[in-house]
């Protein structure tokens, strides 16, 4: 999977780096797939999120260092993407909260229409839950009968 | 240096340092709650966090373009968490790979569910039509919703609001939910509550179960991509 060696001799020619940078350069890399991301996105004008974009780009270029020993190096590898990618994650509903304040805006539209809008979206909510999960199931129990060698979920 | 308390105050709180503390500290404490609860999914440090915050502003007069100078920070990293995601899909790429073809399917099937449900209800209980359109991409994360609302020509402020709404409701609901539908496959759950409550369904899901989370945040990213190719077909095909 990994190339230790070939990590080792990169950083070695760079020895201020081999402890304190990853951080910031899985960083530098998660930014950069992004901001490929964006302008791919806003280059062909696509109704898509840039984000994304990136995210599918990280996957490949995650996928591409497991076959081409030149790629893992930097933030690919010894881990440091990842490493840096789960200290982003652990936290990621801290990251809603400054959208969700901003309820503070819309309280006169809330006062005439807050309950059906509170209602709409827990029922949406609930119907989608249900919808996913029983297809989620429905075609797993499917796919398994078609093909007996398939172990069942429990 | 001024002693006067009024004066400090008139400082601080227009000062971006003052609120992304605030965010943090309060996310901090409502966060330790919900851990020191066992995470009770009414425990919701996003919730909590939310209103308390929210009330502070309103009893300090403070407008939320104040508030956001500081709190932009925090919000900035829902795009560079959206890339992070491809980590946890690299990682349980084989439990993914075995499970695409009911992934696939149940993301056409709920992301289709998700929009239209909220469309027809909305149209049902009576809404305008601006906060129908600003309703529709409501299952999908803050900064993607917000873009496909742009898009419609909707309030994306409103959209917001409804994002972070949809998310808590789901993660509130989801484990009682699916323990009363007997369901114990947490791919199959993940994938929901990750599909119906993005993000903040995700970061339930990371709570309950690690496989849970994965899949959420896969449903969550694939949900991002085709619920901004389906919205404004659906919009265009229901509200003419």
């Amino acid at each position: 999977m990994r190339r230790p060696r070939i990590d080792r001799a990169f950083n070695a020619s760079d020895k201020a780096g081999t402890d304190g940078d990853p951080m910031i350069a899985s960083l530098c890399l998660i930014l950069l797939c992004q901001l490929a991301g964006e302008i791919f996105v806003r280059g062909l004008a696509l109704p898509m999120p840039g984000p994304v974009i990136g995210m599918l780009l990280l996957l490949v270029l995650l996928l591409a260092r497991d076959r081409i020993g030149l790629l893992a190096r930097g933030p690919l590898g010894d881990g440091g993407v990842e490493s840096g990618a789960r200290g982003l994650l652990a936290h990621l509903s801290l990251l809603f909260v400054p959208a969700g304040v901003g309820i503070v805006q819309k309280l006169d539209l809330l006062a005439a229409h807050g309950l059906a809008i509170a209602a709409v979206l827990a029922l949406s909510v609930l119907i989608t839950l249900l919808a996913t999960v029983a297809t989620f199931l429905l075609v797993g129990r499917l796919m398994s009968r078609g093909q007996t060698g398939d172990r069942p979920t429990p | 240096m001024s002693a006067d308390p009024f004066s400090l105050w008139v400082f601080l709180s227009q000062s971006p340092l003052l609120w992304l503390t605030v965010t943090l500290l309060v996310y901090a404490s409502t966060d330790a709650l919900s851990l020191a609860s066992g995470r009770n999914p009414f425990a919701n440090p996003v919730f909590h966090a939310m209103w308390i915050i929210a009330a502070f502003l309103l009893v300090t007069g403070t407008s939320y373009t104040t508030y956001f100078g500081g709190a932009q920070f925090v919000h900035f990293l829902l795009g560079p968490a959206t890339v992070a995601l491809a980590v946890p899909l690299y990682e349980n790429r084989k439990i993914v790979a075995a499970a695409i073809v009911p992934m696939l399917v149940a993301l056409v099937i709920g992301c289709a569910t998700a929009i239209v449900s909220v469309v027809l209800l909305a149209n049902a209980f009576g809404l305008p039509r601006e906060i129908v359109l600003a309703l529709a991409p409501k299952s999908v994360t803050a900064a993607v919703a917000m873009g496909i609302s742009e898009s419609l020509g909707a309030d994306a402020s409103l959209t917001a609001v409804a994002v972070i709404l949809t998310g808590i409701m789901g993660a509130i609901i989801v484990t009682p939910l699916m323990n009363r539908m007997g369901i114990t496959d947490y791919r199959a759950r993940g994938f929901a509550v990750g599909l119906a409550s993005h993000g903040i369904g995700t970061a339930r899901a990371f709570q309950v179960d690690a496989v849970a989370g994965v899949f959420a945040g896969i449903a969550m990213s694939l949900n991002a991509l085709v619920t901004s190719l389906l919205v404004p077909i659906a919009v265009t095909l229901l509200l003419r």
